[in-house]
């Protein structure tokens, strides 16, 4: 509680811009500018711009690189050519989910994505994984030397396109390039991913770079920015897991509909054994989506019953800025999971009336290679 | 933080946020332009039945924004006589205007006295500016 928080090298930005600052997984960041909803909003409509500077950014070097990827992560990383990218986890013996990350694929060099909250315990997990199986690669810890900067958005690639030479254009989702900046000196890695539903890119720059990068792209009207608050909600309306809420070391990946990305034919890796096992039984409980009429708003850990009994836990909820109601996601036991199925969420000693949908809740508009 | 927030004379004001303002033989209760700045974009109130009686200092609602829930103190005991109805349709009317349709209840003071206990506008602003 007494370290210092942390500060990207954006935060004095977004002191200048107003942001209201809070602290989030160690580091100061904008929770909102104008606020939260008007920026939500304007990011399903036009583009918004995040810093993501405090999530981790991880470079593996080496001949093993590879080798230890595949055998740390759940996803299979030999189905990436270089300058392309795959959701993943990090599942421990038991088969639980340590962490979900981004995995990129370069000519040179592996690069990873990790959650702030996670961060050295990933670059720990890495390097004993290391040890243990003698592979020879190298895990740099590059997260204060570079920030990440996000546009997402229907307007982002025209609103980010003359700050790159190349055509943006041809650059498919889930797919990265190096490209070199129409800011001198200044290159960036681009990257068409994202954590909202909508289009648009993430871009690792030199740490020294990313107030340029940063007020370049909002001098496009088009743009504004975007905390951390509107940054939950767009990524709860899209269905996208937040580790330490949809994803926890209770949380196996089949119950968090995170089975595509668990590839058991790839051969031996961290949690695998149990995994099969696993994925050979019923999961006891599956992650949803709950859609309530207006009212009360589920928080997480709000229980949520049928017909008077416990069946499950919310995991997020918020009101939806798009959908004008309270939404959730929730971890619900056996056939109270169906899609239809009426349950209640308490809040507050009240029963809200909520009923089972299927995730998004707002429907992606990402370019097409499908998701994942 | 309170730059730009507005407290208007002649209300008294709790150290939750509430303003009470004297209207006949009522008392109309609501939330600060402060509070409302503080919290965000307000989603949903919830308020206290009409009939029903509030105690000075305790929990009489709760106010939610997209990030939280908030509960909302009585500046004084009574019974309530109106609930701004208008709230469930509209709660971003708390954001819009705090100290006019914004409103929250009607109280029927049991003691006006309790009136005195509050901060007036001057000690208010003093109150928000130390943050």
């Amino acid at each position: 509680m007494t370290d210092p928080l942390l500060r990207t090298p954006l935060a004095a930005t977004h002191e200048a811009l107003g942001a209201k600052m809070v602290p989030f997984s160690g580091w100061l960041m904008p929770l909102q500018y104008e606020g939260l909803v008007a920026e939500h909003l304007h990011t399903r409509a036009s583009a918004g711009l995040f810093d993501l500077s405090h999530m981790g950014r991880l470079t593996i070097t080496g001949p093993d690189a590879q080798t230890l990827l595949q055998r740390a992560t759940t996803n299979d990383v030999d189905r990436l050519e270089p300058g392309a990218a795959q959701y993943s986890l990090i599942c421990n013996d038991e088969g639980k989910v340590v962490e979900d990350l981004l995995v990129y694929r370069f000519s040179d060099a592996w690069r990873l994505i990790v959650n702030a909250s996670n961060r050295t315990r990933v670059v720990e997990n890495l390097n004993e994984l290391a040890a243990r199986l003698e592979c020879d690669a190298t895990v740099v810890d590059e997260t204060f030397d570079l920030a990440l900067i996000g546009v997402q958005g229907p307007a982002s690639e025209p609103a980010l396109q003359p700050l790159v030479r190349e055509e943006l254009s041809g650059l498919r989702y889930y797919h990265a390039q190096r490209r070199s900046l129409t800011i001198r000196d200044v290159d960036a890695i681009v990257s068409r991913t994202g954590y909202t539903g909508e289009d648009g890119f993430e871009l690792v720059v030199a740490a020294g770079a990313a107030a340029q990068v940063w007020n370049r792209l909002l001098e496009d009207r088009r743009v504004r920015p975007v905390g951390l608050g509107a940054r939950d909600t767009l990524r709860l309306e899209a269905g996208m897991a937040l580790y330490g809420h949809e994803l926890t070391e209770e949380v196996t990946p089949f119950e968090a509909n995170l089975g595509r990305v668990v590839r058991l034919d790839k051969g031996s890796f961290t949690g695998r054994e149990a995994l099969a096992d696993l994925k050979r039984g019923e999961p006891g409980r599956k992650l949803v989506g709950l859609s309530f009429e207006v009212g009360a708003v589920p928080r997480a850990e709000c229980p949520v019953n049928r017909d008077g009994q416990r069946v499950g836990a919310v995991a997020s909820g918020t009101f939806s800025p798009t959908l004008h109601h309270p939404i959730a996601s929730a971890f619900v036991e056996g056939d109270a999971a169906s899609e239809g199925t009426n349950l209640t969420v308490t809040i507050r000693n009240s029963e809200a009336p909520a009923r089972v949908v299927s995730l998004p809740f707002v429907p992606h508009n990402t370019r097409p290679k499908g998701v994942l | 933080m309170s730059e730009g927030t507005t407290v208007p004379d002649g209300r008294r004001y709790t150290k939750e946020h509430e303003w009470a303002l004297v209207d006949g033989d009522v008392i109309v209760i609501g939330i600060t332009d402060f509070a409302q700045h503080e919290l965000g974009d307000v989603v949903y109130v919830e308020l206290p039945r009409v009939g029903g009686r509030v105690a000075a200092f305790k929990e009489f609602g709760v106010v939610e924004s997209v990030k939280a829930a908030s509960d909302l103190y009585s500046p004084l005991t009574g019974e309530v006589v109106a609930v701004n109805g208008d709230l469930g349709e509209h709660p971003e009317l708390v954001n819009e205007s705090p100290y006019d349709r914004g409103w929250m209840m009607r109280v029927r003071a049991e003691d006006l006295a309790e009136l005195d206990q509050l901060m007036d506008a001057q000690a208010y602003r003093q109150l928000i500016e130390q943050g």
